[in-house]
């Protein structure tokens, strides 16, 4: 009750602070004192403060099951674990709005604090820019989605937390890919800042660069643990899926990239400030496109938590608002940098990138495309199409080669003008790689040519950032390090596709499944009870050829609020593969579904990209750009 | 010149997405095929909720008026929403609303009734889901008109709400 009362107000004040600080800011803007006045970092400080306040009574109410407030009786249970009451403050629409809400003035505050060596009317700019993005959340959330709502008279029960959100990675992947989507919203304020300014340069490159990785960091981890969410939760057995939800977190990533290769490039040779410009720009339009895509119904999945038109009209306006006001900055002050019109010489670390850029806006588009063309096509005739994991696959894994080929060379060049040194162990590696490629998979699959050029090129990369992660102790370990990462990633991706078996048959207990590569043999069921769920679990033993037994316990759990059955899988995950078995009821109650898959390097999947994002750590904490 | 010009071209296309987005966001996401219009009701037999017994489906729909057929369940969170509903529609006297269990704990349901209020004439189980697939439903809730020739005029997929309970009434007046 009284925490309600607390939050709701404490939003208000958040909202006037912001009119505040936009007033004072622009006052101090054309004050000739060369530091910012003391009070806007004040403002800013209890801005925060007053959101932080707003988001802990909001999880208070949750902790306490106040169900007068409605957010807590549409997401809340009084039998649900303390730990997913917590984590259902952010598993709903209200909530996670307010979490936005949180990192926006968090991430501004920071940077008022961080960014003392800048100039002035720079730093003005940016926390103007930001402040209005802020307002806009504080009014999406105060008029189409209050977290506060008073119910009354007050419910005695909850309605529940959708039971497949009630997982360990869910619980923390939100706040992290928020920090990902809202860290871009500093480098498109601070970039538009800069673009008035005319500060697009070397030193704000240094600059920036820090929140870039910061970004890009968090972004990369959130997509991971969602990923692996998929993977446990759904039982689907894969972890990417082409979902369009997955795919809008996956667009500002690819923009991410970019922009962090050419700050690289800005930082060093003050050129591209265009890409860099339009990148920044576009890599917080499409986060605040995700957001408008998957908040307002307009796609359907799991992150849809309500389909309510006027909160899309809301952020679609909002959206646009910002779209137009950066064109127009863009436009109106950007011009463009001499340099940027010298040509770069073919054989250098400039145009390795800047072919990196063109690739990633080709990954973008494809996505985008698949991601949007059916909302378009429903829009105009009325058809209803869905885009799947073909399509992607189809138009990405052709050009990922030569991306692979340019993302093992493209470091080893100088800038301006460089030769390709060591060309005889770059052609000795290469060669390795097709060989060793075309021996492992020579029995293995059917489309040999094509799986051959596609993990020889990544062998290549792997092998080159290997031997450079070893010998060279004066190499970029940072770089090295993601790119090793990478190379893994798509290596443990494709033998993860080609040597991936699968099961699938109904079996009853005491029954016995053979095949020619393993013997399941199902052993019992018992059941269990939960606080907030009743479970049945199968007992599987199942031996493969080598006569190794493992023994799995799939499990079928059914909530009691809200009453929904959901199959956990049970993984044995070792180091080479994941074994995994899921099963589900088939009518009638004796037989069960199962479904046995091995997948080999599922482990190495999660590890490369924990690898990719440690070497975007490693940068943040270097000094200084090595050579 | 040229800038300009890339400006319209820019400025044209965005707003050309958001007229689409815009567009989008009133079209109703769940992909309701065309149904064969006036499909008769299937015939079937189903177990009464409150009786156990057996019913025959010509006797459910013997008066010569107009029928609803609503599937629910009590797991089913839409179905709370579009409850109230469907009690003002069975107040109507020109209309029977008949329920029909979907894949349901009959404990459960039985308490949803109590808790909500009964709009239903009569409520049929529908265990094992057979029975809603028959009338072709994809999921619950989802509501269908079925007039005085025992044919299927309308379906709503999804909770229905104030505009199709309208709607509703005009047709059966």
């Amino acid at each position: 009750m009284l925490a309600n009362q607390i939050g709701y107000y404490s939003l208000i004040l958040g909202l006037l602070f912001s009119f505040l600080l936009c007033g004072i800011s622009i006052k101090d803007f054309n004050n000739s004192n060369k530091k910012v006045n003391q009070n806007i970092f004040t403002l800013s400080f209890l801005q925060l403060t007053l959101v932080l306040v707003s988001f802990l009574s909001l999880i208070v109410s949750f902790v306490k099951s106040d169900f007068s407030n409605e957010t807590v009786f549409n997401n809340s249970h009084t039998t649900k674990p303390l730990f997913y009451k917590i984590s259902g403050t952010w598993g709903n629409h209200e909530g996670s709005l307010l979490l936005w809400l949180l990192v926006l003035t968090s991430f501004i505050f920071l940077f008022l604090v961080k960014s003392k060596e800048q100039p002035k009317k720079y730093r003005i700019l940016t926390l103007l820019f930001q402040q209005l993005i802020i307002i806009g959340f504080f009014l999406f959330v105060l008029i189409t989605s209050n977290p506060f709502n008073y119910l009354f008279p007050v419910p005695t029960e909850g309605l529940g937390l959708n039971p497949i959100l009630q997982d360990p990675a869910l619980a923390i992947h939100p706040p992290l890919l928020y920090l990902g989507y809202v860290g871009s919203s500093i480098i498109f304020s601070a970039s538009l800042a800069a673009v008035t300014q005319n500060y697009i340069s070397k030193e704000w490159g240094q600059h920036i660069k820090k929140w870039v990785l910061i970004s890009w960091v968090f972004l990369t981890i959130g997509i991971m643990l969602g990923s692996i969410w998929a993977y446990y939760e759904l039982g689907w057995g894969g972890f990417w899926f082409w979902d369009p939800v997955e795919n809008v977190s996956l667009m500002p990533w690819l923009t991410l990239t970019a922009l962090l290769h050419c700050i690289l490039v800005l930082e060093r040779r003050g050129v591209l400030t265009s890409w860099v410009v339009i990148l920044s720009i576009t890599t917080f339009m499409l986060s605040m496109c995700g957001t408008f895509l998957v908040r307002s119904g307009i796609l359907n999945s799991v992150h849809t938590f309500a389909n309510d038109p006027a909160r899309g009209i809301f952020i679609l306006i909002f959206l646009f608002v910002l779209i137009f006001l950066s064109l127009g900055i863009f436009f109106l002050f950007h011009k463009e940098n001499n340099k940027d019109s010298i040509n770069f010489f073919w054989l250098s670390k400039e145009t390795s990138i800047l072919v990196n850029n063109w690739f990633m806006m080709y990954f973008l588009s494809v996505v985008l495309i698949g991601t949007v063309y059916p909302i378009f096509l429903d829009v105009i005739s009325a058809e209803k199409i869905s885009v799947g994991p073909p399509f992607y696959h189809k138009l990405i894994a052709p050009f990922l080669m030569p991306f692979l080929l340019f993302m093992a060379i493209g470091p080893k060049l100088k800038w301006i003008k460089s030769k390709v040194e060591n060309k005889n162990s770059l052609i000795i590696f290469f060669i390795i790689s097709v060989v060793l490629t075309f021996f492992i998979l020579k029995d293995l699959t059917t489309d040999l040519l094509f799986y051959t050029v596609l993990i020889s090129a990544a062998f290549f990369l792997f092998f080159t950032t290997l031997k450079e992660l070893f010998f060279k102790k004066l190499s970029n370990t940072s770089q090295t390090t993601a790119h090793f990462g990478f190379s893994l990633l798509i290596l443990s991706i494709l033998f993860n596709s080609i040597l991936s078996s699968e099961i699938i048959t109904n079996i009853k207990v005491g029954e016995k499944y053979i095949d020619n590569k393993s013997e399941i043999f199902f052993e019992k069921i018992e059941e269990k009870k939960e606080s907030n769920f009743n479970s049945i679990v199968g007992y599987f033993k199942i031996t493969d050829v080598n006569g190794k037994v493992i023994r799995l316990k799939p499990e079928l759990r059914i909530y009691n609020q809200p009453a929904v059955v959901t199959s956990e899988a049970d993984i044995k995950t070792t180091f080479l593969e994941d074994k995994f078995l899921v099963m589900n009821i088939v009518k009638g109650n004796k037989y069960f579904n199962i479904r046995y898959q091995v997948k080999p390097f599922m482990l190495w999947i999660w590890i490369s990209v924990l690898l990719i994002s440690l070497g975007g750590l490693l940068s943040i904490f270097k000094k200084k750009y090595e050579k | 010149m040229k800038n300009k010009l890339k400006l319209i071209i820019i400025v044209v296309f965005l707003i050309f997405c958001f007229v689409i987005f815009f567009k989008g966001l009133n079209n109703s996401n769940t992909y309701i095929p065309k149904i064969n219009n006036e499909k008769n009701i299937p015939v079937f037999k189903a177990k009464e909720f409150n009786s156990n017994n057996y019913i025959n489906s010509e006797k459910i729909f013997e008066e010569n008026i107009y029928y609803i057929v609503n599937i629910w369940a009590s797991w089913c969170v839409p179905c709370r929403k579009e409850h109230s509903l469907l009690i003002e529609l069975s107040k109507n006297k020109s209309v029977k609303l008949i329920g029909l269990n979907y894949r349901d704990n009959l404990n459960n349901a039985k308490k949803f009734i109590n808790e909500l209020g009964n709009p239903y004439a009569k409520i049929l189980v529908d265990r094992d889901g057979i029975l809603s697939v028959e009338f072709g439903a994809y999921g619950v809730p989802e509501t269908f008109l079925i007039d005085k020739d025992k044919n299927i005029i309308k379906k709503f997929v999804g909770p229905i709400n104030k505009k199709i309970v309208e709607e509703i009434k005009i047709i059966i007046k």
